[in-house]
């Protein structure tokens, strides 16, 4: 079948990022398969799971629900993104040390639901971090450690706001 | 689950999208956030020849407050709208409803119109504008029509809009003086549909007691189920009306069904339960409006799972 091609231009993590995509391409696949960038984890593809989630010019949502056409001349940061360099995020450090995941499936997009969570508030009650994880899966049933690993992470970056001031 | 092919227009004015929908008639479908659509693609139980992405058209993207009321435009993401400090200030019910759809990352993307437009009867929106009395603006090539809630939706997932128009905004009538609202819903996790929910207007006449009260329930029937309680109520006292009475008048007009999660029996009694505690509730607050300063009054929406 001769779908047409859309030329697209996503920034990815900061890179500018050129590529042809037929208008079905998800924004997940596009990302794992066009520009090979496979932290984006894809399950459900129907916006239930949560593992697929990227930040679209900061703010979270399902790439699994929009199509990589629609996503042109916008800013994307996937999981690859978060870190700073060789030295992870606060989020990814706080996952690893309170063991906030078991097989990892499900990691990369709870550390992006997570990000932008503590970006609006960086300080949230027990209710807020559950409401806030409410649309992410974690089939381990590891939720418990995730939970801490987000008050860990909130915790992390008020240290590090505070040696900076 | 992947998307079946279709071919992707990309309009850069309101007119030129217009024109494609003339063309495509019954095989376009427009494109906003995606949230009920993209799934639904995935799926194979909707395809489309003709997607009409209208994510470049920035003017539908406005949350316009006056004074009687609020007109959300088709892109206004839910969270957009919930954030609204005037969108709230002028309708207090509609920041109420949205804490209460799907997910937060779901709504930085699905629209407000466009989850009217999709018209699940177990959605919060339907409700509100439903209970509201408010409209859904409808634009095609030549011509534009206001069509209202009561004709809007037609059956589960229908509505009136027609093959070549756009839904370009929608229209809820402020709150009235004296007023209150409330949206309750119980739902097994915060962000999944609900099993029942209930939207509550009670507006107070001069010596504070009840002069009018409506519900309109989610999950009751083909469409959000409108059920006027202010015979049943009595016009009593805000703090002393017979919500009890109102929750059996809502039981009685309602038609849920039966589904893996809830039978009907039990959905029934839940809507009735969850319609006395929004009443009272949007009573509280219309107390409150009233005694406060000119201008909305938000009632303190539990936060958490509704429940």
């Amino acid at each position: 079948m001769g779908e047409a091609a859309h030329e697209i231009a996503l920034t990815v993590n900061g890179v500018l990022r050129r590529t042809r995509v037929p208008g079905r391409r998800l924004l997940s696949d596009c990302l794992r398969h066009d520009l090979g960038l496979t932290g984006t984890h894809v399950g459900c593809e129907h916006g239930v799971c949560g593992c697929c989630t990227v930040l679209l010019d900061g703010e979270p949502v399902r790439s699994c629900l929009m199509f990589a056409v629609t996503a042109d001349g916008h800013e994307i940061t996937t999981v690859e993104g978060l870190a700073d360099g060789a030295r992870m995020s606060p989020v990814q450090r706080a996952f690893a040390e309170c063991h906030g995941l078991q097989c990892g499936f499900c990691t990369p997009g709870f550390l992006c639901t997570v990000t932008a969570l503590l970006r609006e508030n960086p300080a949230p009650s027990g209710e807020e971090v559950l409401e806030g994880l409410s649309g992410n899966l974690c089939r381990c049933t590891g939720y418990q450690n995730i939970v801490r690993a987000v008050h860990r992470a909130a915790e992390i970056m008020a240290e590090e706001r505070a040696e900076e001031a | 689950m992947k998307p079946p092919p279709f071919d992707h227009h990309a309009p850069r004015t309101l007119a030129e999208a217009l024109d494609v929908l003339a063309a495509t008639g019954e095989h376009g479908k427009v494109l906003a956030g995606g949230q009920s659509l993209i799934p639904l693609m995935n799926m194979r139980l909707a395809a489309p020849a003709h997607l009409v992405d209208i994510n470049r058209l920035g003017g539908l993207a406005a949350v316009e407050t006056g004074p009687d009321g609020v007109r959300v435009g088709a892109l206004a993401r839910h969270a957009q709208v919930e954030r609204s400090a005037g969108a709230a200030a002028v309708q207090p019910l509609l920041r109420q409803a949205l804490r209460l759809v799907a997910h937060p990352v779901i709504r930085n993307r699905g629209t407000a119109v466009g989850s009217l437009v999709h018209a699940d009867p177990a959605a919060e929106l339907p409700a509100v504008l439903a209970l509201l009395g408010g409209s859904v603006r409808l634009a095609r090539r030549g011509g534009t029509r206001d069509v209202p809630a009561g004709e809007f939706f037609t059956g589960p997932l229908e509505s009136a809009l027609g093959p070549g128009e756009l839904a370009v905004s929608a229209f809820f009538p402020a709150l009235p003086p004296r007023a209150g609202t409330a949206f309750e819903e119980v739902s097994r996790r915060h962000g999944d549909y609900a099993l029942a929910g209930v939207a509550a207007l009670v507006r107070l006449d001069g010596g504070l007691r009840v002069a009018a009260a409506t519900a309109a329930c989610v999950s009751a029937g083909p469409v959000p189920v409108v059920v006027d309680v202010t015979a049943a109520c009595g016009a009593a006292p805000a703090g002393a009306a017979d919500w009890e009475a109102a929750a059996r008048a809502v039981r009685e007009r309602i038609e849920p069904e039966d589904d893996i999660h809830a039978s009907a029996d039990y959905r029934r009694h839940l809507t009735g339960v969850l319609a006395a505690r929004a009443l009272r509730e949007a009573a509280r607050a219309a107390v409150e409006h009233a005694d406060g300063s000119a201008g909305g009054y938000a009632a303190g929406s539990r936060a958490g799972d509704g429940g």
